[in-house]
């Protein structure tokens, strides 16, 4: 079984003209093994969705090695990529952005199907797969609601035969209610078809719904990582302690989350 | 602070080009209270707030009433309205990186809507704004306000932009998805200084949220609404612990505390 993703001291930084550099991503190290759900949790600006971007080829790495099923991780360039690195797909947050507004939702999924190295799913099965009408699949992207663009999203991303799909913050622009539902989607159609998930978002109560395992970032470095219950139920790291005090009860009583300022 | 501060909303309808958005929207929101509207995408609980600051879409058919301090808003002509908004009536959107403006600073934004509406001059506006700030928990005011939003975490923004809302002394405030856009630890700072403001100004604090926890969390009473409809209307415990629609049923069932892992795991 194929899909595994490997941080080894990966190093991020940005450059900022007439400014001093930032580093998002400190030397984090951590690896989602083939067929594993692994969620990576952590603040806005702790390095999370640069390691997500770092991954898919979007921004090259200051230090330290990634590498995907032996495959080093190069930046993207003029050239093709190279086709292994093509196993790896990602959801992104905003499914407004991420779908082509001026194309059929069936020709985007085709395009999709045609890097499958085996035989794709029909386009059909995939709007099935992803709990949407196969009749939808003449209509353009606004014709949808969010979560169902979501779900396309996936889809698309599934329809390529991927050995390890990426969700960066995939349910944060959906509504409460179908924030739990797309993501155990999400780990469901992966599990199907035997793709490692890397689950990254802010809110910790849904990675723990789907993911084996969760990596915790703080300040571009990984501060703590283990089985999700674990982490859940005994977390070792005084950081990981505050994000889990900090999060809401939906008990009706009132209590708000007492956390002290960072 | 008077019951006569809060609002009272009986059979409200919002028609837009022909289509009912709003269908009777009945709710009471008593001073000193947090009271929560909650609902998916859609449920027309956004457009509530606006109709009740009196900033419905453009070509809105209103029908009902919303009572205030013994006048209905609907009633009032823009300019009337003009003069209540901003002073009486206040508003916090969910992306404080949007609603406030970039290439104004912080100081200009906190002190424009004072001098207009309670007619200060330049010092006492200012001398204002560093007392708002003080209240919303922005450290070193002084400087906050020679700063500009680029300046700023989403935390502080949200925190300024709550102190724009409340420097006019209103009594109400609608809050919509105030900390959606925000970290869990961020959020529950912003939460805790919803409901010190809450408590100690007598605000009538309109929570718009579709994220029941921070309703469970800051509401006194909850308003569920569905489809421009009022489905449940109840106080937070109840609503939240044993919910009479099976709509209500749904949202609290949907959240991830309740529900169990999903199985079907590898070996």
């Amino acid at each position: 079984m194929a899909g595994e993703l490997v941080f080894d001291e990966v190093t991020v930084r940005y450059g900022r003209p007439g400014r001093p550099t930032v580093t998002a991503v400190d030397r984090a190290s951590f690896r989602v093994r083939p067929g594993e759900v692994v969620g990576l949790v952590g603040e806005s600006g702790c390095g999370k969705s640069t390691l997500a971007k770092l991954a898919c080829g979007l921004v090259p790495a200051a230090g330290g090695r990634a590498t995907f099923d032996g495959t080093p991780i190069t930046p993207y360039g003029l050239r093709k990529r190279p086709a292994q690195l093509l196993r790896l797909q990602m959801v992104f947050q905003n499914p407004y952005a991420s779908l082509n507004p001026r194309r059929r939702v069936a020709a985007q999924l085709q395009d999709a199907r045609a890097i499958h190295p085996a035989t794709a799913p029909s386009v059909d099965d995939l709007l099935r797969s992803v709990g949407l009408d196969p009749a939808l699949r003449t209509r353009y992207p606004h014709q949808f609601s969010g979560g169902q663009r979501q779900r396309i999203a996936i889809a698309r991303a599934m329809a390529t035969g991927p050995d390890l799909l990426i969700g960066d913050e995939p349910i944060a622009s959906l509504d409460a209610s179908l924030q739990a539902q797309v993501a155990t989607l999400m780990r469901d159609v992966a599990l199907a078809s035997d793709t490692s998930l890397l689950f990254i978002s802010h809110d910790l109560s849904v990675v723990r719904l789907i993911a084996d395992r969760v990596v915790v970032m703080q300040a571009g470095r990984v501060v703590e990582e283990g089985p999700t219950e674990q982490v859940w139920s005994a977390p070792q790291e005084a950081y990981t302690q505050r994000l889990l005090a900090a999060i809401p009860l939906a008990d009706g009583l009132g209590t708000i989350p007492d956390v002290a300022p960072a | 602070m008077s019951d006569a501060d809060g609002l009272r909303i009986s059979g409200l309808t919002l028609e837009l080009r022909g289509q009912r958005i709003l269908d009777g929207v009945d709710l009471v929101a008593p001073a000193g209270q947090v009271t929560g509207l909650a609902g998916e995408s859609g449920s027309g609980k956004t457009l509530t707030g606006m109709t009740v600051l009196g900033l419905p879409p453009a070509g809105s058919v209103l029908g009902g009433s919303i009572e205030f301090r013994g006048t209905d808003l609907l009633t009032l002509s823009a300019r009337q309205h003009n003069a209540l908004r901003g002073e009486e009536l206040a508003m916090v959107f969910q992306d404080p990186t949007a609603s406030l403006h970039p290439m104004i600073s912080i100081g200009g934004q906190l002190t424009d809507h004072v001098r207009h509406h309670l007619h200060l001059g330049r010092a006492q506006a200012r001398a204002r704004a560093l007392e708002v700030l003080e209240q919303v928990r922005v450290p070193d005011p002084a400087q906050a306000l020679r700063k500009y939003p680029h300046e700023f975490s989403g935390g502080q923004l949200q925190r300024i932009a709550i102190g724009i809302a409340i420097a006019c002394r209103p009594s109400v405030l609608v809050a919509d998805e105030p900390t959606t856009a925000l970290d869990v630890t961020v959020q529950a700072g912003v939460m805790r200084l919803l409901r010190d403001l809450c408590d100690e100004l007598g605000l009538t604090v309109l929570l718009i949220t579709h994220d029941l926890a921070v309703m469970s969390a800051l509401a006194d009473t909850i308003v569920v609404m569905r489809h421009g409809r009022v489905v449940e209307h109840g106080p937070r415990y109840d609503v939240i612990r044993d919910p009479q629609h099976p709509y209500t049923r749904d949202l609290v069932e949907a959240l991830p505390d309740h529900r169990p892992r999903p199985t079907g795991g590898r070996p």
